[in-house]
């Protein structure tokens, strides 16, 4: 794994060698993560603001058109708030989020909250499912590469995750719908709501991600091979598959599903382009008909939506990481 | 048997090194001399020539649905990519240097500041950040590429911060400064060019993400507006073609596949060889 941090990789400290630091109680972790979380959230409605409000450019003129009359201008503008000062603004804006408040659309009237709410769950059972495919791809294929370390299994591995990393997930997206819906129309081409749907865009997000934590499963669980407990293991007389599945896989899997939590944020956001891949109305589609439609409610809320479900995924995995593995307690 | 393997592996590394810069030596070939390599314009439409299959009527890839010819476009979109790519790994390098320093030489109160800001911006998806971000600056081709810009300043502003930090403990510095050698002068001196290994290879890692990002937000319909030959664009346009002209997918997707490789590559590469210690 290369040292330098893309996105793709940052988050929470993962030793992958049992380095030594001091013991934290779990509550206090819990706490201080706590503390952390409630900052972020904070934070984010803050981005948000900022992102939509103090970059130069008129909202209200943009949603009215340039060449609308002053007066429906003005009168947009009391409706988004935006002629008051922006300290004003911002202490609303926060008030609001807080009360889980995020006004209408402007295009349907409807609550934001309600629009989001009712698209998410296909947008969250297609990271879930791309997740899954991921893990089903990288763990096979990445403990086969460990355990046959500088074969051509692990030449493969290796090549089939640089490639991997590489596609574009919404164009491996557009190649899988050409093989499996237009040349061999086995799943649906378009749109739909049944899990069946669901199928081409998982792989195309799997693909990806699976590459990516394929190397992670090979680093780790190399490293574990190469402890003294798989030594005192495999001189117990105990049969390699138990040595090398029940022993080393269990404990090579800890960074691995931290880094899968962490990727299951970005899932998030790729499911977003995948969405309109392969014309699901999830999330991601929403928040882009409401960039097009100039519906500013809509994208605030959306975006803001988004970013809570990650830092809050990111969060839980962190949590439940220090929990598994009590070694990582270090401040 | 394994030691034989092992070097072959070595072999096969040389090569994807080996295409990987040819690669990007051919792109940079064909942005600034696309005219020599595109034998038709790529944006002349031709309804008599729709959706030629590849190698018909000198046609080398095919054209689209407005008789275009996609060789054409995809030599032409070169441009743009490169474009973007440097801009906007410019733009958050030069934001994520300016953070990264006053963070990591200020510190305390301006430190804690500029790093809550920087995971701000970090706890969004970048794409979506990035689309929230031309929602407001409009859509096209300068948007995107100050989006991106600024989408991926914490990157860098971090990696700036550690090493910021790091030099300016390390005992040459102390020493340097006890000699009474003006603050600016230090950084100049000792803590810039001790980072810009990782500044090169990060930069490389990122440009491959802006490729990304920025054909998927042309795939969108948020960046690249039509009629420029864009890759993301063209998929786009690809995606109601599916049945008659699967060409049209096919070979912008492969052009961006290969960039990205060249570039994750080259980044990887270069991170391993710069950093010889970390690894």
């Amino acid at each position: 794994m290369a040292s330098v941090s893309s996105p793709l990789e940052s988050g929470p400290t993962v030793f992958l060698s049992g380095q030594k630091g001091l013991r934290i109680p779990f509550f206090i972790l819990l706490l201080r993560k706590s503390i952390r979380l409630f900052l972020t959230m904070l934070l984010i409605p803050t981005v948000v603001f900022f992102v939509l409000r103090i970059i130069p450019g008129d909202p209200a003129l943009v949603v009215a058109g340039f060449d609308a009359p002053p007066e429906v201008v003005e009168n947009l503008r009391s409706k988004l708030g935006t002629n008051r000062p922006p300290l004003e603004q911002y202490e609303e804006w926060i008030l609001s989020v807080a009360q889980l408040e995020f006004g209408t659309s402007l295009i349907s009237n409807e609550p934001v909250l309600k629009l989001i709410l009712d698209r998410f769950p296909l947008t969250l059972s297609l990271a879930v499912a791309g997740m899954l495919c991921a893990l089903l791809i990288a763990i096979p294929l990445g403990v086969m590469s460990a355990v046959r370390r500088w074969t051509l299994w692990d030449y493969g591995g290796m090549v089939f995750s640089q490639i991997g990393i590489s596609l574009p997930s919404f164009w491996l997206g557009i190649i899988l719908l050409l093989l499996f819906a237009v040349k061999y129309p086995l799943f649906p081409l378009f749109g739909g709501d049944s899990p069946w749907h669901l199928v081409l865009p998982s792989v195309a997000l799997g693909i990806n991600r699976g590459a990516v934590l394929l190397r992670l499963v090979r680093t780790a669980m190399i490293e574990e091979l190469g402890k003294e407990y798989i030594i005192t293991a495999r001189s117990k007389g105990l049969p390699e598959l138990v040595v090398r599945y029940r022993h080393a896989l269990r404990n090579a899997l800890l960074p691995v599903l931290t880094i899968a939590g962490i990727q299951f944020g970005y899932m998030l956001g790729g499911a977003i382009i995948l969405e309109q891949v392969f014309s699901l109305p999830g999330l991601g589609r929403l928040i882009l008909s409401a960039v097009f439609q100039r519906d500013f409610p809509v994208i605030q809320g959306g975006t803001l939506f988004v970013a809570a479900v990650f830092s809050l995924v990111n969060f839980l995995v962190d949590l439940l990481y220090s929990l598994v593995n009590p070694r990582i307690r270090v401040g | 048997m394994r030691i034989r393997i092992r070097r072959k592996r070595q072999k096969i590394q040389k090569f994807f090194l080996f295409t990987s810069t040819v690669y990007l030596c051919f792109l940079l070939f064909a942005a600034v001399g696309s005219s020599y390599l595109a034998p038709h314009s790529p944006t002349t439409q031709n309804l008599n020539q729709r959706l030629l299959p590849p190698f018909t009527e000198g046609k080398i890839l095919g054209t689209d649905d407005l008789g275009r010819d996609i060789w054409s476009r995809i030599v032409y979109g070169t441009r743009s990519l490169l474009l973007i790519g440097t801009v906007s790994v410019g733009i958050a390098l030069a934001g994520g240097l300016v953070m990264g320093i006053l963070a990591g030489a200020i510190g305390g109160i301006v430190d804690s500041f500029i790093m809550l800001l920087m995971d701000g911006i970090l706890s969004f998806p970048t794409v979506l950040l990035a689309i929230t971000v031309v929602s407001v600056l409009g859509y096209g081709l300068v948007q995107v590429t100050v989006a991106l810009g600024i989408v991926f300043i914490p990157v860098f502003a971090r990696l700036v911060r550690a090493e910021t930090i790091s030099r300016l403990t390390e005992g040459y510095v102390e020493s340097s400064r006890a000699l009474g050698t003006p603050f600016p002068k230090i950084l100049l001196r000792h803590v810039l060019p001790n980072m810009m290994p990782d500044l090169i290879a990060q930069s490389t890692v990122t440009f491959a993400l802006v490729v990304v990002i920025e054909a998927s937000l042309s795939f969108l319909g948020l960046g690249t507006q039509p009629p420029e030959p864009s890759w993301g664009l063209m998929l786009k346009e690809s995606r109601n073609f599916l049945y008659q002209a699967p060409w049209m997918a096919i070979f912008p997707g492969l052009a961006l596949a290969a960039t990205v490789f060249s570039f994750n590559y080259l980044g990887d590469y270069l991170s391993e060889q710069l950093n010889p210690q970390r690894w």
